[in-house]
């Protein structure tokens, strides 16, 4: 067994007592810090600071780094301008999914890749086998901390904290400044994140992170800032749809299983997986990722099988009680003939199947112009 | 520091359990279990006239990451379940040895014998700990 990692700011965290940390992909991390269901509140009616720098982060750089990175991943690499970002996939030849991540355009020969903390290995090697003459692969993850400002109040919070505040507020969603000035501390300054909500996410210097984040804790008080953990993060990303690799993806489900085919650019040019992919597209997909709603009372969760007239027709990828609308809600992978709106199938909680319905997703979405919340459907 | 709270009787699975009068042993989780299980968002009680063993799994309760069973620490009859947890279950967060109780038993034998099978509060402090 060995030995847990741990973020630049894990001596940090023992300043809350309520903080528990858990294993999480080989990381000590920080689970919550003083509750999930009022860490989920604050970001999606305040603000949440979360410590994300498990997160990997590589450099691809060289005159072949677009071309490659076109190659390697499903979104169109072509259509970023200098200072944008995109979600995107790395998949194998079978069309299932190496990684999810964010590809930034730093220059026309300069990438970032951020990737999942427990891929990170895996990703490295896979990109690495890869790589061509004229470009090279670069893991920063260790130098690199990554903080995320999520939630309304997120743009006013970071207005107090950098010079240049108009740039901030004009920083459009999927666009990144170079070199801001946060705390006083070089930052990259994305209009990204995991939550649902508006949001930043800031790339600093490990070295850096503690000060940013006792500053930001300081000047978000007042806003209702409070740090954020694992927990939260996953219900509000599950609320907003967005996949979590090891649950939602693997090496086996592709991203049009999962619903992610708006991130797969088929007529961009060759890339690996593209064949595989084709193929299913043509002969349609056998399975689907869906929202669940349990009718009986009980909570879904990862694993439990998903029954329908025929047997069994999948399992449940995350389900958790919502805390924003507190129903029983699940995501669910599952044979594709069940996935139309309101079909009833069962699901097996623990040896008892109990009725539940295919119900739309996102199951939380928020309005631009309601700074206070979200629409809930 | 979770509370542990004297003259109460312990299991090793952390219910809690307490004479109610006659032959009836009334149940919950202890402090220190709803504080490892975070907010708690849903109580699977048992049936009312169901019969249960000590050790036996009986329910569950969950909280919005995890899923924890309750086992029952006498055996006996369930005579009451708190049916104020089915809307509001964090009431057991809120006030584990109190409004948060879970379900009353009724022991077959001597109530004083079927407690004296689980741990003192000292006992269960040194588990804890």
């Amino acid at each position: 067994m060995s030995e847990l990692l741990r973020t630049p700011l894990y001596d940090l965290y023992r300043e809350f007592p309520d903080a528990r940390c858990i294993d999480f992909g080989g990381w000590d991390m920080p689970v919550q810090f003083s509750g999930i269901q009022r860490e989920h509140e604050a970001v999606r009616t305040k603000a949440g600071l979360f410590d994300v720098s498990h997160m990997g982060e590589f450099a691809v750089e060289g005159p072949g780094a677009a071309a490659f990175l076109q190659r390697m991943t499903t979104n169109d690499v072509d259509r970023l301008v200098n200072g944008q970002a995109q979600y995107s996939l790395i998949c194998n030849p079978d069309g299932g999914v190496v990684d999810d991540l964010l590809v930034y355009k730093r220059a026309g020969d300069r990438f970032m890749l951020v990737v999942n903390a427990s891929n990170t290995g895996k990703d490295f090697e896979w990109l690495g086998k890869h790589l061509p003459d004229g470009v090279t692969l670069n893991d920063r993850s260790r130098e690199v901390a990554l903080l995320a400002v999520q939630g309304p109040h997120a743009e006013r919070i970071l207005a107090r904290v950098t010079p240049e505040p108009e740039l901030l507020s004009g920083l459009q969603p999927f666009r990144f400044l170079e070199g801001a000035d946060i705390c006083g501390r070089k930052a990259i300054v994305s209009r990204t994140g995991y939550t649902g909500e508006d949001g930043f996410e800031l790339y600093v210097d490990a070295s850096d992170a503690a000060t940013v984040w006792r500053e930001l804790l300081g000047a978000g008080e007042a806003d209702g800032l409070v740090p954020v953990g694992l927990g939260a993060r996953d219900t509000l990303r599950f609320e907003a749809r967005l996949p979590l690799y090891g649950q939602e993806l693997s090496d086996t489900i592709s991203p049009l299983e999962a619903g992610l085919g708006a991130f797969v650019k088929l007529d961009k040019g060759d890339f690996v997986g593209r064949e595989a992919l084709i193929r299913q597209k043509a002969e349609g997909l056998k399975r689907k990722l869906v929202g669940i709603e349990m009718a009986d009372r009980g909570i879904p969760r990862a694993l439990y099988p998903v029954y329908g007239a025929d047997g069994r027709i999948g399992e449940v990828t995350t389900g958790t009680q919502s805390p924003t609308l507190k129903r029983n809600l699940g995501l669910a992978l599952i044979d594709a003939r069940y996935a139309g709106l309101d079909t009833e199938i069962e699901v097996d909680i623990r040896g008892k199947r109990l009725k539940a319905r295919v119900v739309p997703t996102p199951f939380y979405r928020r309005t631009k112009q309601d700074e206070g919340g979200g629409k809930v459907r | 520091m979770s509370e542990v709270r004297d003259g109460l009787f312990y299991s090793e699975e952390h219910e809690w359990a307490s004479a109610a009068g006659g032959q009836v042993v009334r149940i919950g989780i202890t402090d220190h279990a709803q504080c490892q299980l975070g907010d708690i968002v849903f109580v699977e009680l048992p049936q009312p006239g169901s019969s249960v063993n000590a050790g036996e799994s009986v329910g569950s309760i969950e909280s919005v990451k995890t899923v924890s069973e309750m086992y029952a620490p006498v055996s006996g009859k369930v005579v009451r379940v708190n049916e104020s947890l089915l809307d509001q279950p964090e009431i057991v967060n809120g006030d584990p040895y109190g409004a948060g109780w879970i379900m009353e038993v009724e022991v077959e034998g001597d109530v004083d014998t079927a407690l004296g099978k689980l741990l003192t509060a000292d006992r269960y402090r040194e588990l804890i700990e």
